[in-house]
């Protein structure tokens, strides 16, 4: 689905990422984690096309990403919703820009609106809703494009601990029906965990390791030991110095 | 609704309480009844007022409609593109502050007696005004918000559709009211040459007459002129910003 090669990018001739690689398979969920400032949304912009990189190629679906791909949905970390436009028309939004007929937007963004359990607020600005309805709607105005392809940027860090669990379940449930990939950028440990069936820690511009985590989507997961193992292993990855012990893994991996 | 006729009927009960006061209190003729003038602005409000008014109100609406329209394309461009606010930007602070109302003569000279050289000089009073909040507000706009633009897919003018106008409109609306007033005040200058209608012409024709009665009558017809226009962008902004209101409260 996604090919990243010696991925190079310099913002003002300061070094944000440096010779980035990975691939990730087709339905699959990579979680990038790394403290702030690593780089890590920088690379999500790269995916999403809002950003080209100074060197290496990124190809989706064996395509070369020049731009922004009409099958790829981003959320961004503030949601990236219109104050002016109500639930529903934010959710139409993507589809009038594609040209969409208005019955058909009306059917999808209905659709979407009953799925993410969101209909009685289709008349509300989001200034009017909760930060875990807010992040309903930018998820529903990314599912709405039917996307192959899902980049969030630190979606749940602005929402409290309960309904940042009910979100990443809800993602988890949509993930499995639609079987789209997605790409995550965050910086909680148990998200990363939950969320990536490939886990990369970046730091520093650099990507220390990717590990697997071949618990992703069992049942009660977060109540698991080996989720507490995976979350204390990330937390020494994240921690440890690039080099010796990290390097060693990632050859493992 | 009802509140806010309440508090428009409180401002008029305030201000017919005051002038009362004046009226009773200082010594002189130029103090007149608000009794009397209403009864002769009512009596001669069809027949004299309202052709002053409706010429008053075409020159302003005309103005306004093209300072709009240009100011609003100024500072959208000036807003959205470095290069261009470069350009224009050290020509609008040199020519922002200049007394445009002094160069009355000038445009009479060039553009007529008529309509025309009142209507160049309200539009050279207000468009500024309008390209500056205008392109301020562009500036202002999240990053954020062009990012998400963008990975929904829109081109330029979708940005501009859906992202940079209905962000700046609220300014443009706050704009509109501070220039309608300043409108206002250099039209009740500009229509005391050469013209036979408007109602600074009115007023100031009256006060000339000695007909204080009349001259009152023609400041409360340029005060309703006023109210209804400043009701009328109160409705624009509630009809098309009422998404700010909300965020407001919240």
């Amino acid at each position: 689905m996604i090919e990243v090669k010696n991925l190079n990018f310099a913002y003002q001739k300061e070094r944000v990422l440096n010779n980035i690689n990975f691939q990730l398979e087709e339905g699959k969920s990579l979680a990038i984690i790394g403290p702030s400032g690593c780089g890590k949304t920088t690379l999500l912009y790269l995916l999403a096309g809002l950003e080209q990189a100074d060197q290496g190629e990124i190809k989706i679906k064996s395509k070369l990403i020049s731009g922004i791909r009409e099958n790829t949905g981003v959320i961004l970390q503030d949601y990236g919703l219109f104050p002016w436009k109500t639930v529903y028309h934010n959710l139409a939004l993507g589809l009038k820009i594609r040209g969409c007929a208005k019955k058909q937007i009306e059917k999808k963004v209905n659709l979407a609106l009953k799925r993410l359990k969101i209909s009685e607020f289709k008349n509300k600005y989001p200034a009017e809703l909760s930060g875990g309805q807010k992040q309903r709607v930018a998820v529903g105005r990314s599912l709405v494009l039917a996307p192959d392809l899902l980049l969030m940027d630190e979606p749940f860090s602005a929402l409290d601990a309960l309904t940042r669990e009910e979100m990443q379940n809800l993602i988890l449930e949509i993930h499995s029906r639609d079987n789209f990939s997605f790409v995550l950028v965050t910086h909680d440990i148990a998200e990363a965990a939950f969320l990536g069936h490939k886990i990369a820690v970046i730091r520093e511009g650099q990507i220390v390791n990717i590990l697997s985590n071949p618990h992703f989507g069992q049942k009660n997961l977060r109540e698991k030991e080996e989720f507490f193992e995976l979350q204390k292993k990330l937390r020494k990855q994240m921690t440890l110095e690039y080099g010796g012990e990290n390097q060693h893994e990632k050859r493992e991996v | 609704m009802k509140k806010e006729k309440y508090n428009s009927f409180y401002a008029l009960l305030l201000i017919i309480g005051i002038w009362y006061i004046l009226y009773f209190t200082v010594d002189s003729s130029i103090i007149t009844s608000p009794g009397a003038v209403i009864r002769v602005f009512l009596m001669n409000f069809s027949s004299e007022i309202l052709p002053h008014l409706l010429m008053s109100f075409y020159r302003i609406f005309v103005a306004v409609a093209i300072s709009l329209f240009l100011g609003v394309g100024i500072g959208l461009l000036t807003g959205m593109h470095k290069k261009i606010d470069k350009f224009l930007s050290p020509l609008i602070y040199l020519l922002y502050p200049i007394p445009k109302i002094a160069f009355l003569p000038v445009f009479m000279l060039l553009f007529g007696l008529g309509d025309r050289s009142k209507i160049i000089l309200l539009i050279v009073i207000v468009i500024f005004q309008i390209i500056v909040t205008t392109r301020d507000g562009v500036r202002g706009i999240d990053s954020n918000y062009f990012a998400s633009a963008r990975s929904l897919g829109m081109d330029r003018i979708d940005i501009y559709r859906h992202l940079v106008f209905p962000a700046v409109l609220p300014g443009i609306l706050t704009a509109l009211r501070i220039t309608i007033g300043t409108s206002i005040a250099v039209l009740f200058f500009a229509e005391n040459f050469a013209v036979k209608y408007g109602i600074g012409y009115y007023i100031m024709n009256s006060w000339s007459m000695v007909n204080y009665l009349k001259m009152y009558s023609g400041i409360i017809a340029v005060s309703l002129l006023g109210y209804f226009l400043f009701k009328g962008i109160d409705w624009l902004e509630n009809k098309y910003c009422s998404w700010q209101k909300i965020s407001d409260k919240f």
